[in-house]
């Protein structure tokens, strides 16, 4: 423990600390007066919107939510909305909330660090600008009819229509799901003699895989349906996937 | 009385004067303004608002570059839509037949409701924003390890309570725009497995549209009244309440696991 000469008082300050006030609190305080200004002004030029009164009579088209969820509206392209909008969402939270949980490598604790910890920042970040990536194209690149234009093109309600989609057989598609997810869960077995598997130990491994696979899975099935235009992998009278 | 006199009366009139306020000061803030080291801890723990912060920090832990401000300004950003929540409160009324026109009113009538209802937007939104960053920067410090991972999982029901924030405010002006986005989220609601009478498995439970989970958010088999009302209270009451008791507990918890995480 250090002691230290301050203005003729002594003072006991552990390790690196330094006072609160007025090192910390400062910083908030003009942080604090920095949004306030930043929100003021922004305010002062750009008006909230305000569209026509609400008429449940006249959908509006397109209908968008919020920029924040544009992205789960925007996988009601690729899956029906028990998964887009409430299964998705749901593997979201729970998978945040599990992450400290499942990330048990020692590493990178309270700094910043790629090397120590690539596996988990590549996961990490990938779904973080996947996300993103979907709010932009939902909020951005999307105009009548959940039609898509590029941020160039002028939106329109005559465009060619789109090509008919079809489903995979029932055998094959639940064949491809298993054999996605087998194969998934075996192929980094395979790779660095199974580190992943010995560091994470079984039930660790399961989730962790079991959640990146379902994220590879919701960009897989964009790709299948706008590559081969395939609606559903399963289609059954009780659930479509 | 000459002047003589008063020069030698002055120096001890302004010890006096500066005694008086110092006395009074303390009366307020339980210590005297003087920046002693035992003062710079006392305004910490003295002050029912700073006494969130211990009275010393770890030096890193006060670098921008090191927590980016974003949980901080994300909480400032919370007390600031408060505030203009409470005074948006005194003009908006949850009816369907007066939200809009309460609405234009502060956009065309009333003063500064303009720039009133401009920050509280623009608000919600840099919130969202922030809270999001800030977990980009917990996640990429590894600041949720041992000991903080449960202080990730709070901070994790904070960001679904801030975008639920956001989210039930939308339907309230009650346009075109946001009756249009909550009925997207709606018929997202109504495909729930299980729970919701247009999803998988909904016949199970014996769901209909008149006692689904879509029925019990929205008061109703419609948007209409009843959805006003509820997203007003959710918006104006419930999620705030309990959006505040997390964060109690995440600031709690911060100084409990040993303070802002770094390098041991
Ligand atoms: C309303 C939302 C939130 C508020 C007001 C808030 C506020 C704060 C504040 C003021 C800090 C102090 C350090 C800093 O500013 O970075 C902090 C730290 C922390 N936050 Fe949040 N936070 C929120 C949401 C979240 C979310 C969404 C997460 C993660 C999913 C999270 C996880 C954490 C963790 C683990 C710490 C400790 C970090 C450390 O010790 O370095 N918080 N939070």
């Amino acid at each position: 423990m250090e002691i230290r000469r301050h203005e003729g008082e002594l003072a006991e300050l552990k390790d690196d600390r330094v006072f609160t006030w007025p090192n910390l609190v400062v910083k908030e305080f003009l942080a604090a007066i920095i949004v306030t200004i930043g929100i003021l002004f922004y305010s002062f030029y750009v008006d909230a919107p305000l569209s026509e009164l609400a008429d449940p009579a006249h959908a509006e088209n397109p209908a968008k939510a919020p920029w924040y969820f544009a992205g789960l509206q925007e996988q009601l392209v690729y899956f029906d909305p028990w998964y887009a909008g409430v299964v998705l969402p749901s593997l979201i939270v729970v998978g945040l909330m599990l992450l400290p949980y499942l990330d048990n490598n020692p590493k990178g604790n309270g700094y910043f660090t790629f090397r120590e910890r690539k596996f988990a920042i590549v996961v990490f970040l990938s779904g973080y600008v996947f996300w993103y990536l979907l709010v932009y194209i939902g909020t951005v690149l999307r105009g009548p009819y959940w039609t898509f234009f590029w941020p160039w093109q002028e939106w329109t309600h005559s465009f060619p229509a789109p090509a008919p989609l079809h489903n995979l057989p029932l055998p094959l598609g639940i064949a491809l799901l298993v054999g996605f997810y087998t194969v998934g869960l075996l192929f980094p077995l395979y790779i660095k003699k199974g580190t992943l598997f010995h560091n994470l130990d079984i039930i660790r491994y399961a989730l962790t895989m079991g959640l990146i696979l379902t994220m590879i899975g919701t960009a897989g099935k964009m790709i299948l349906r706008l590559a081969f235009n395939i609606k559903y992998i399963i289609a059954t009278p009780w659930i479509n996937i | 009385m000459k002047i003589p006199d008063l020069k030698k009366k002055l120096p001890d009139l302004k010890k006096k004067l500066m005694d008086s306020v110092n006395e009074i000061w303390r009366t307020v803030f339980r210590h005297g303004f003087k920046d002693t080291p035992r003062n710079r801890a006392l305004i910490i723990i003295s002050n029912v608002w700073l006494h969130l912060h211990p009275t010393q920090v770890r030096e890193h832990g006060t670098k921008i570059r090191f927590t980016w401000c974003m949980g901080g300004i994300t909480f400032f950003v919370f007390l600031f839509e408060l505030v203009t929540g409470i005074l948006l409160m005194y003009y908006y009324t949850p009816d369907v037949n007066k939200a809009y026109a309460d609405i234009a009113d502060l956009m065309y009538v009333v003063p500064y409701g303009r720039l009133l209802r401009n920050t509280h937007r623009w608000g919600a939104h840099a919130m969202v924003i922030t809270v999001s960053i800030h977990m980009l920067r917990v996640f990429l410090s590894g600041s949720y390890k041992a000991p903080r991972q449960f202080n990730w999982v709070i901070g994790v029901l904070l960001l679904l309570l801030t975008f639920l924030l956001s989210f039930t405010g939308y339907l309230l002006p009650w346009d075109q725009l946001g009756y249009w986005a909550i009925t997207v989220g709606m018929n997202m609601g109504r495909a729930t497995p299980f729970l919701g009478y247009e999803g998988p498995f909904a016949n199970l439970l014996g769901m209909t549209i008149n006692n689904d989970v879509r029925f019990a958010l929205i008061g109703g088999t419609t948007i209409g009244a009843p959805a006003l009302l509820r997203a007003y209270v959710w918006h104006c009451v419930a999620i705030p309440l309990i959006a505040a008791a997390l964060m109690m507990i995440h600031f709690w918890r911060i100084r409990k696991d040993g303070g802002i995480s770094g390098r041991l």
